[in-house]
């Protein structure tokens, strides 16, 4: 039997402290994992509760971050409940072996703590890595601070272990910002927080002589597109089971969590959407803004990334004083308007108040994202409003040096 | 194109062609592609004869996989001397064995490699390759004579 973890009701932990605690309470059956910065104190921590007996696993050291995932999903096919971490290249030499976990329906948890992607190399936070997963399958959710890791990260194993979802989820929190920032956490006691994740009840496992099974088959034309249909629509149902694990963690702890966050959007003339750590720094400017210069705004950031919250934030759009919103992506669009930018204009654009919307590129590889410049950028937004048309770029880059960079115009007659 | 039957412990075998399964909607495909054995349960799988285990659609030994093979061994009972050999080595578990005596080939999932004559130690051999067309009693009748070993 694994030791009792003594937490008290307030610790100071940082993010990745907070994620491999969570991970401990959980108890993970097998971490297979190719540490990385920033996100190598979760699996070293996780590492460290089993040398010391405070968890019953298995630690797995491999060779590469293909073959942590990979071992991830043998060990998950096997039966076991299992999670690791990763970031930036190592998120990206995972990336192949990300749509085998969700193909073979695995409920792995997989803490990313996002980083910019090389090259030039870079380990500062970016959500480029986060990005990169966006089709692979997985239910990603983000956490802006390290309450929200510890407290997601226990959500992420209930989540993906539903029945009715078994897909592997991704826990996101920010290179550094979140990771490696001291914040106080209330942590659940070790008991408390297992009994809310539950025992892990396996699939399908190998290890059950008495069905012996195949995972990771090859399917042609005949038979690939109807299991990718199942998986995408478990995938999109998913979001009723987050929906009511997130209400069972507010029950259990007073904490709630949404699909979609938002903030002072009942009145909202201008909006700012975004994700990670980013979010709190807008929430404040936007406090600041209301009080010192009384422009309503608001903020809007999508916790859930995928499955993509199309309904939520249409509703959190759909408010009548709206009537500008810029998106913030903290990722190099690679020749493309932003992917926030591309997602909320589509469900923006099936709402009834239809505001103008803006895409900011920002933050890319750790570059700051001040107070001030999030003002700026939403008293670009009143401009807008007050213009009666986007005055701007449509996309534009936030906290660049250099002449002003920008792409496309609206055409107005 | 079946001619197994003729051989003991093969008359599941094959019995459908490799994509022959029932297609079904995306709503009845199995979740994330796992593909059970065996109906239901089992109990010592491993200490059961192929024949006598209850394979489930899904699995290889019901369907026939040979449609690529373009040569055949032809197996000659009368000179085997059921080593073991060629079921030893065989990839894809096709040489059909039963008590340690060498039963025959199962051609519905043989692939043609030609592993089992190049290990076969009979002289003549026991198992020779041919068109995948020829006829197996026409070359039984034929079956080249024991050679004689030259002399270094």
């Amino acid at each position: 039997m694994a030791k009792e973890f003594d937490l008290n009701e307030v610790e100071v932990w940082d993010g990745n402290y907070a994620a491999s605690q969570a991970l401990r309470q959980a108890q993970i059956d097998v971490v297979a994992a190719y540490p990385i910065t920033p996100s190598t104190p979760i699996v070293e921590g996780y590492g460290s509760y089993v040398a010391n007996g405070y968890i019953d696993g298995e630690f797995v050291m491999v060779e590469s971050e293909h073959a942590a995932m990979s071992g991830c999903i043998g060990a998950a096919a096997a039966g076991g409940r299992v999670a690791t971490a990763t970031s930036s290249q190592g998120f990206a030499l995972m990336a192949e072996v990300l749509y085998q976990a969700s193909g073979m329906r695995l409920p792995i948890v997989l803490t990313v703590v996002n980083r910019a992607l090389a090259s030039p190399l870079n380990v500062r936070g970016d959500h480029s890595d986060m990005y990169l997963g966006r089709d692979s399958g997985w239910i990603q959710i983000d956490a802006f601070n390290a309450q929200e890791a510890y407290d997601l990260a226990l959500c992420a194993f209930k989540i993906g272990e539903n029945q009715s979802v078994r897909l592997p989820v991704m826990m996101h929190q920010d290179g550094f910002t979140t990771s490696h920032k001291a914040q106080n956490v209330y942590p659940l006691k070790d008991d408390v927080a297992y009994k809310f994740v539950g025992d892990y009840v396996p699939v399908d496992e190998m290890l059950d002589f008495t069905r012996p099974v195949t995972h990771g088959a090859q399917t042609e034309e005949d038979w690939h597109y109807e299991h990718k249909a199942k998986q995408h629509k478990a995938l999109m149902d998913s979001r009723s089971v987050i929906d009511e694990v997130f209400a069972e963690f507010k029950k259990l702890t007073g904490r709630e969590y949404k699909r979609v966050e938002t903030y002072m959007m009942e009145d909202a003339e201008v909006a700012l959407v975004l994700l990670g750590s980013s979010v709190e720094s807008a929430v404040l400017a936007a406090k600041q803004l209301r009080e010192e210069e009384g422009i309503k705004v608001g903020v809007v950031a999508p916790r859930c990334f995928r499955p993509f919250p199309y309904d939520l934030i249409r509703e959190a759009l759909d408010v009548p004083s709206l009537k500008a919103v810029c998106c913030m992506d903290k990722s190099a669009p690679g020749g493309a308007m932003g992917a926030l930018f591309n997602e909320v204009s589509a469900a923006a654009y099936t709402t009834s108040s239809r505001p103008m919307i803006t895409n900011y590129i920002y933050g890319l590889g750790g570059r700051d994202f001040a107070i001030d410049e999030a003002k700026r950028i939403m008293k670009e937004q009143k401009a807008h409003v007050d213009a009666g048309h986007i005055t701007t770029n449509i996309q534009q880059f936030s906290g660049l040096r250099g002449p002003k960079l920008g792409f496309y115009e609206t055409r107005r007659s | 194109m079946s001619i197994t039957g003729s051989v003991p412990g093969t008359d599941k075998r094959g019995i459908r062609e490799l994509g022959g399964e029932e297609k079904v909607g995306w709503d009845e495909v199995t979740q994330g592609v796992a593909i059970n054995s065996f109906i239901g349960e089992t109990e010592n799988a491993a200490f059961l004869k192929p024949e006598e285990r209850s394979y489930s659609d899904f699995n290889s030994y019901t369907a026939t996989v040979a449609s690529w093979r373009i040569i055949k061994p032809v197996y000659n009972r009368d000179i085997c001397i059921d080593c073991q050999n060629c079921w030893v080595w065989c990839p894809d578990t096709s040489i059909i064995s039963r008590d340690k005596q060498m039963l025959g080939i199962d051609y519905d999932h043989c692939k043609g490699c030609g592993v089992c004559v190049e290990v076969c130690p009979t002289n003549p051999k026991s198992l020779l390759m041919f068109n995948e067309a020829a006829d197996n009693d026409e070359e039984l009748a034929g079956w080249p004579e024991k050679q004689k070993k030259e002399k270094k």
